[in-house]
């Protein structure tokens, strides 16, 4: 089996849609047969396990695992009841991340690429250890984005930092692949001036677009109820999600919900959007 | 009367681009900060308190880069803006 690939889910800005695109991309991947395991990198505000639903089987974290005060295995959680191919890992609650170190996160994502197609690395926010950890063993980054001002530049001195210091970086010399993944768009606020729109983030920061994913009141009601959004293929997030997947493995879909759904008569006489 | 709107329309800055006119220039400063050399923000404070002996400016009237040109050769270039009359 050849070795799986490491996604980093990071941006800088807190509470621009990490967890939530974390969540929803590696069940996205394992629906699509792919056998993934997603880690919260966020220690000591661990979350990602109740947007997966699996908030009462942590036994075993992240931290014991490194520091050997459990098998790998332990700490592992087989999501089963969103795919027999997830998995994930959760963030210690109670200790910081002064306990992550470079061996052992090392050694744990080493060993994980041995037997899982992907993994995704949930980062947390801000440009300190714990994000600089997730982001260090990653082949590949997605960076989300907010289409608001400060979220933009944070994004970029986050790209400085993936082209900077990654193992990618030091040991090879290579520019990690990014993919900018623009979440909470509406196009009509887009339309009115109010909002940044694609173009004027691609302006910026100049990375390839991997989705974008509209603001949808469907993201609160899927974290309630512990269901990734990719699983609602009703609403437009959980599709544009849906299309991330594709195309992150490798199929080249159209960009969806970046217009305003014109429902006027005209429009549809024409057959336009 | 809809040409008067449109007028309006047309020669207005919508806040969205003045985020992205502001965003522009700064993350263009922010990128070659990060490529200049550590000594670059105290060198610059320094020479801002030194022209402010002299002259009221801005903090970003100063503009302060070094540029490889060739081999073995960076130039360090100052620009001082300072409007008459000020
Ligand atoms: N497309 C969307 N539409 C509406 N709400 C969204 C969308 N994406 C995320 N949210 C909401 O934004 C909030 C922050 O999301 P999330 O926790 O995924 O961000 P984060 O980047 O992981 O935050 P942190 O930096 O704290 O880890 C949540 O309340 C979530 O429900
Ligand atoms: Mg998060």
């Amino acid at each position: 089996m050849s070795k799986g690939k490491v996604f980093v889910v990071t941006s800088g800005k807190g509470g621009v849609g990490k967890t939530t695109t974390s969540a929803s991309v590696a069940a996205g991947l394992a629906l699509a047969g792919k056998k993934t395991v997603v880690i919260d990198f966020d220690v000591g505000l661990r979350n990602l396990d109740l947007i997966l639903g699996c908030e009462r089987k942590v036994v075993f974290d992240f931290i014991q695992a490194l520091k050997k005060e459990c098998k790998l295995n332990q700490a592992i959680i087989h999501v089963k009841q969103i795919s027999d191919n997830l998995y994930m890992i959760p963030a210690s609650q109670t200790r910081d991340k002064d306990h992550l170190s470079h061996e052992g996160v090392k050694e744990i994502i080493s060993q994980l690429v041995e037997d899982f197609d992907y993994v995704i690395c949930d980062s947390p926010a801000g440009i300190e250890k714990g994000a600089k950890m997730a982001m260090y063993f990653a082949d590949e980054a997605i960076v989300v984005t907010n289409p608001e001002i400060s979220s933009v530049r944070d994004s970029d001195r986050i790209l400085g930092f993936l082209d900077s210091s990654t193992r990618l970086a030091e040991e090879e010399g290579k520019r990690i692949p990014q993919h900018l993944l623009i979440t909470r768009y509406s196009p009509d606020r887009v339309e009115s001036g109010e909002m940044l729109s694609i173009q004027d983030i691609d302006d910026i920061l100049s990375i390839p677009l991997v989705g974008v994913i509209p603001e949808s009141r469907v993201v609160l009601d899927s974290s309630n109820q512990g269901k990734p959004v990719v699983l609602n293929s009703q609403d437009p997030a959980g599709q544009a999600y849906e299309d991330v997947i594709k195309r992150l493995l490798g199929d080249d879909v159209p960009m969806r919900f970046t217009e305003i759904e014109k429902k006027s008569f005209l429009g549809r006489l024409f057959g336009g959007r | 009367m809809s040409g008067i709107f449109t007028f309006w329309r047309a020669n207005k800055k919508t806040s969205a681009s003045i985020a992205k006119d502001r965003l522009q220039v700064l993350v263009a400063h922010e990128r070659s900060a990060n490529q200049q050399p550590d000594w670059m923000p105290k060198m610059q404070r320094e020479i801002l308190e030194v022209i402010r002996k002299y002259v009221p400016i801005a903090s970003d009237d100063l503009k302060m880069e070094v540029r490889n040109e060739g081999e073995n050769v960076s130039v360090i270039e100052i620009n001082v803006d300072y409007p008459i009359g000020k």
